[in-house]
């Protein structure tokens, strides 16, 4: 390593943090900005999912509750990209990458949404699993992204309040509603336990090093499971993993997840990836227009 | 019926019908709007009107000896009284989006006037408040017409939503939305029975609600 | 264009950078403003300011070590010590 890129790695080890016109390596910024896309990206992607449901909402407070958390996700990836501009790429570039399959989003957003069950399952566990990470990022060496994180993570305090009583509606009502609830979290639990990505060790994790990330994957998924697998048992919901146990040193055990299998959902090969990216192209394209007319340096 | 002496009852579910709806159409572009800010601000119009309809179906529920809920979801398609302007799916037009976001706020600003000189003081109250969020919804509109408003398919769109404009109100109310928007007064598309259409947009927006029983919570 | 959002939280309170976002004009930009800044009701006023009239300045030379302008260049205690033993008011 050169003694500048040295001094900036020492540097930001020792807490130091970053603003968009200091001087950084080229690698930290090109992983910074992959990143924090693929961050923005996964915030507009996952809109898609849920956004149906706000027609299906089955009460006025809900339908409320539900736009309202899709556009919280909305003004995120807002929020988001604007940092990625300030790193240098802009927007229009992004949405650019993401609709042609060159970008990643985060592996839930490849899946398809099937019942009331999957709003509360996805509002409560996915928005957990979310937020875990999103805490780490608060000490994000790169200070703009950190301050967007506090905003973003105030936000998203209702989003797991709204999920989880959503469930709670639901396991308290008809044994229908509770099966749909029950049939959700069985679809959901592999894609919840890929979230954080492959264990690997924090130390070796270059997104660690360069303190972009503060926490190793399978903390974080520990982190999870500590948290919420009490939570979902209380409710007489059963897991759908038989070797999911928490051993004598306290850590949480579990089948295996198929890296193989995430590696092709976020490359584009998830059961709902196609559709929302083509989904999303449309409607890109139809308004292009008013971009132009109104706002010639961002789509 | 002027609007003075509608029913309570009617009138109040003209008026939540039609910011059920509309709020649901412009619930629609959320996350799709032309862009990132933009999709905040409408979504934020959208919510507003739901919220509307919302303590509008809550004074009318309380007349009915119901809930807002039972009002907003529980009755048959035939029964919601909402103006054929808020039924239209307008997705993914943004032009005729504007279009009838302008006309619609100005609609509803002329009938909120008048019901804010009702006798009824809660219909009276209920007005003032609505006009008050009203305020950024005019001027969300406005900041907007101007913008497009020399783009053929914005002039377009308000030629072809024009008619449905004026069957937003009552026919007394409709020359003074010709005087505001500057365009001569012509056939109205009216209020009547939903159709086809909406029964199916009902169906979809039902359809949770109806998988339980009556009464279950969600 | 690109517009910079300072925000209150409360009254009494000193006004902090919020974030930025891309508008129009104004007009847009201050409507954009109160979603991305007020909705929640959580500031109590805003300042919205194209990101052009923002002049940042971040170099500030200190060759000559003028700290007699900050208390850190004051060191008093071996002169108070002396003072208060000539006194005879030093303490035990």
């Amino acid at each position: 390593m050169e003694p500048r890129e040295q001094e900036f790695l020492d540097y930001v080890q020792s807490g130091g943090m970053v603003e968009p016109d200091d001087w950084m390596p080229d690698e930290y910024r090109k992983r910074l900005i992959k990143f924090i896309e693929m961050h923005g990206n996964s915030e507009l992607m996952g809109v898609l999912p849920e956004r149906d449901w706000i027609l299906r909402a089955p009460t006025l407070q809900r339908k409320l509750a539900l736009t309202a958390k899709i556009q919280d996700e909305v003004g995120h990836c807002q929020l988001i990209y604007r940092v990625v501009e300030d790193l240098g790429k802009p927007r229009s570039a992004c949405l650019d990458d993401l609709i042609a399959g060159k970008s990643k989003f985060h592996n839930v957003f490849h899946y398809p949404t099937k019942s009331w069950g999957d709003v509360g399952v996805i509002a409560w566990l996915v928005d957990a699993a979310a937020i875990i990470s999103q805490k780490a990022l608060l000490k994000c060496s790169y200070a703009p992204y950190a301050r967007v994180m506090k905003k973003v993570c105030w936000e998203e305090s209702f989003h797991i309040l709204h999920g989880r009583d959503t469930v709670l509606a639901m396991v308290t009502g008809t044994p229908e509603q509770f099966e749909l609830v029950q049939e959700a979290l069985n679809r959901w639990w592999t894609p919840l336990m890929h979230f954080h990505g492959t264990p690997i060790p924090a130390d070796e994790d270059p997104m660690v090093i360069w303190r972009i990330k503060s926490q190793g994957n399978e903390d974080a998924r520990q982190q999870f499971l500590d948290g919420y697998v009490p939570q979902v048992r209380e409710l007489g919901l059963e897991i759908p993993d038989p070797k999911l146990r928490k051993n004598g040193n306290g850590v949480w055990e579990y089948t295996e997840p198929d890296w193989d299998e995430l590696t092709a959902v976020v490359t584009g090969h998830g059961p709902a990836s196609q559709e929302r990216l083509d989904f999303r192209r449309l409607s890109r394209a139809e308004t292009d227009w008013v971009s132009k007319v109104v706002l010639a340096e961002a789509a | 019926m002027s609007a003075q002496a509608q029913p309570r009852t009617e009138l109040l579910l003209d008026l939540a019908d039609d910011e059920l709806i509309l709020g649901w159409r412009n619930s629609e572009w959320t996350g799709i709007a032309p862009f990132l800010e933009e999709d905040v601000a409408f979504s934020s119009i959208a919510q507003n009107e739901i919220g509307h309809a919302r303590a509008l179906y809550g004074l009318a529920a309380a007349d009915l000896g119901t809930d807002a809920d039972a009002l907003a979801f529980d009755r048959t398609p035939g029964e919601y009284r909402c103006a054929p302007l808020v039924q239209l799916r307008l997705v993914p037009d943004w032009a005729r989006t504007i279009a009838r976001h302008v006309l619609y706020e100005t609609a509803d600003a002329v009938r909120i006037e008048r019901l804010k000189e009702h006798e009824d003081a809660e219909l009276a109250g209920i007005a003032a408040k609505i006009e008050r969020e009203e305020v950024y919804h005019r001027l969300h509109a406005q900041m907007w017409l101007e913008r497009l408003r020399d783009e053929e398919r914005y002039a377009g769109a308000v030629e072809e939503l024009w008619p449905y404009a004026l069957g937003v109100l009552s026919p007394e109310l409709r020359p003074v939305l010709a005087e505001r928007v500057g365009r001569p007064e012509v056939d109205a598309v009216d209020r009547s029975a939903p159709g086809e259409e909406f029964a199916a947009l009902w169906d979809e927006m039902t359809m949770v609600r109806r998988s339980a029983p009556v009464g279950a919570q969600w | 264009m690109i517009f910079e959002v300072f925000r209150q939280e409360r009254k009494g309170q000193p006004f902090v950078h919020g974030g930025s976002f891309h508008a129009p004009d104004q007009a847009f930009a201050d409507a954009y403003a109160r979603e991305f800044y007020a909705r929640r009701q959580e500031s109590v006023a805003l300042w919205v300011v194209p990101r052009e009239s923002i002049h940042a300045i971040e170099e500030f030379p200190d060759e000559f070590d003028l700290k007699y302008r900050r208390v850190d260049g004051y060191s008093i205690k071996a002169r108070l010590k002396e003072a208060r033993e000539r006194a005879g008011t030093a303490a035990d």
